[in-house]
């Protein structure tokens, strides 16, 4: 029996606590103009609606912060859930955006946080090590993907079997179609503009690779039954065959 | 083991109450004691093709609410003393069904019986999601026409991710193709979608084409389920089906158009 478990009078257990994992995007920032990010948001919202309505979204303001962009935590938090988005976390933030967030209401994740003077410590004492290597596990999909359902990897997404018209599949890295593609494809979904979508029959509703897409009328010249690979050139999708 | 068959569509008016009729005969007549419930509460549909709606006493809602047993529910077909029909309400409303109550009622026919056929509702909404939520096979009834396997493959999405076996992580319920009312002169001329037009879009085991056929609104009118007139067209498909759902290895019928008598003379196509 759990330690955490706590009893009430027949016994039965009112509540647990349990770790567990989630999958929850994570929204990384490359700018502190906030009208820009608004901007960008609803473009991609607009492309899936369904999949971003209160979505959880964790802030991640390493970059900015690398990059010495200061940005108002509060702003941001309103403006993000004015777009039914809901931030649930923040990391690699400033004491001060901390402490803005939790004002808020958003949890602080200290792991990530940016802490000039320790870091500075540790680089000195730090030996030389192998690059750490993230690894996020891949998602096998080896069923059809029925019209109606949504597939999302935070990782790669390997699908072996058809996605059907009016079916979605999501993935932050690449995605590997190895039956008829008929639905929506969106790869490098938080941004990955390296992300790519193979398919062995290209017959999709809509591509996107990092928010940039085509819907299936722009997709008439494409040969269907044709392995093909898609990828971003210049902010353009390209299709070619492989 | 009890094994729990939902027929469903998503589309309505495609053949589901007429394939559930039929085929829940056709396993009774072959030695399995079988049940088929109607779960189109508020339309009541099935009585009148298994031609058993005078003798309807109880049904299941009143089954659901405590009000009778199943034995007090459950009507013994006329044709073959192996199969049971359990009715649903004409007048009471879909609210009077949740999932644990159709549990429990699933649970207590698995006791006494083979195979349960569950008549869906057409829509993926709740009725149709009760339906299936329990089953172990689903047989997917769909016309050649696009809305038809557009919808059958929506249904097939919900089998996948709503149904109990989905939930429990348990073995995928096990999906089959029933292509009905083909009719191969209008695939010809462009009317109506193949049989490899709709295997191209839904890629399910083909479990048998049901030609589109007089006999079947004959057999309906008479409260007579088509698989019983076995010189029918339709009634020998029904028959294939079910002989090739129990493992029969049967060639594939009713997918070319039918030879007119000259053409089966000089064996032209
Ligand atoms: N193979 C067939 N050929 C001709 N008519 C059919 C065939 N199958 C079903 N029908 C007719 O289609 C209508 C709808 O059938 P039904 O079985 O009630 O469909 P559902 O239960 O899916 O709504 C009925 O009038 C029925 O007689
Ligand atoms: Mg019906």
């Amino acid at each position: 029996m759990s330690t955490d478990s706590q009893k009430n009078a027949d016994h039965s257990p009112i509540l647990e606590f349990k770790s567990s994992t989630f999958s929850v995007p994570v929204l990384i920032l490359a700018t502190n103009k906030l009208i820009a990010i608004e901007k960008q948001l609803q473009k991609k919202i607009y492309l899936a609606p369904d999949f971003f309505k209160n979505s959880p979204l964790v802030l991640d303001l390493q970059y900015l912060n690398k990059n010495n962009l200061d940005i108002d935590v509060t702003n941001l938090t309103h403006l993000i859930r004015r777009l039914d988005l809901l931030p649930i976390g923040i990391r690699g933030g400033t004491a001060q955006q901390n402490q803005q967030a939790l004002k808020v209401g958003i949890p602080v994740h200290f792991g990530y946080s940016v802490n000039p003077l320790s870091k500075m410590k540790k680089q000195e004492i730090a030996k030389p090590k192998a690059p750490e290597v993230e690894t996020i596990p891949t998602t096998i999909i080896t069923r059809p993907v029925r019209s109606g359902q949504r597939i999302y990897a935070s990782g790669d997404l390997i699908i072996l079997a058809q996605v059907s018209p009016g079916a979605e599949v999501l993935a932050e890295g690449n995605i590997h179609v190895y039956g008829s593609l008929r639905g929506r494809a969106l790869a490098g979904v938080v941004g990955n503009t390296d992300a790519r979508i193979f398919c062995s029959d290209l017959q999709a509703e809509l591509i996107s690779i990092a928010g940039n897409y085509k819907i299936s009328e722009n997709l008439d010249g494409v040969v269907p039954h044709q392995l093909v690979q898609i990828y971003l050139q210049n902010h353009t999708l390209v299709i070619k065959d492989i | 083991m009890a094994r729990i068959i939902v027929v469903t569509s998503g589309k309505g008016g495609v053949g589901k109450t007429t394939t559930s009729a039929s085929i829940a005969i056709g396993l009774a007549k072959k030695g399995h004691k079988t049940v088929v419930i109607d779960f189109d509460v508020g339309l009541r549909n099935l009585d009148l093709i298994m031609g058993c709606e005078r003798r309807v006493v109880y049904d299941f809602i009143n089954v659901i609410n405590g009000e009778a047993t199943l034995n007090q529910a459950l009507i013994r077909d006329k044709n073959c003393n192996l199969l049971y029909i359990l009715p649903a309400s004409q007048t009471r409303d879909k609210d009077a069904l949740s999932q644990e109550s159709v549990g429990k009622v699933l649970d207590e026919l698995k006791k006494d019986f083979e195979y349960i056929i569950c008549d869906s509702p057409a829509g993926i909404e709740k009725g149709a999601q009760l339906a299936m939520y329990f089953a172990d096979d689903a047989f997917i009834v769909t016309n050649p026409e696009v809305s038809s396997v557009r919808d059958s493959d929506r249904m097939l999405g919900i089998l996948s991710s709503k149904s109990r076996r989905a939930e429990q992580n348990e073995e995928p319920i096990k999906e089959y193709l029933l292509l009905s009312r083909y009719a191969p002169n209008r695939v010809k001329s462009g009317d109506m979608l193949s049989l490899n037009d709709v295997q191209g879009i839904l890629s399910l085991e083909l479990l048998g084409v049901v030609p589109e056929s007089n006999s079947v609104l004959n057999a309906s009118n008479a409260g007579i389920p088509v698989i019983l007139d076995e010189k029918s067209d339709a009634g020998q498909a029904y028959a294939d089906i079910v002989d090739r759902y129990l493992g029969e290895n049967k060639p594939h019928r009713f997918i070319d158009e039918k030879k007119g008598l000259l053409g089966i003379l000089f064996g032209s196509k």
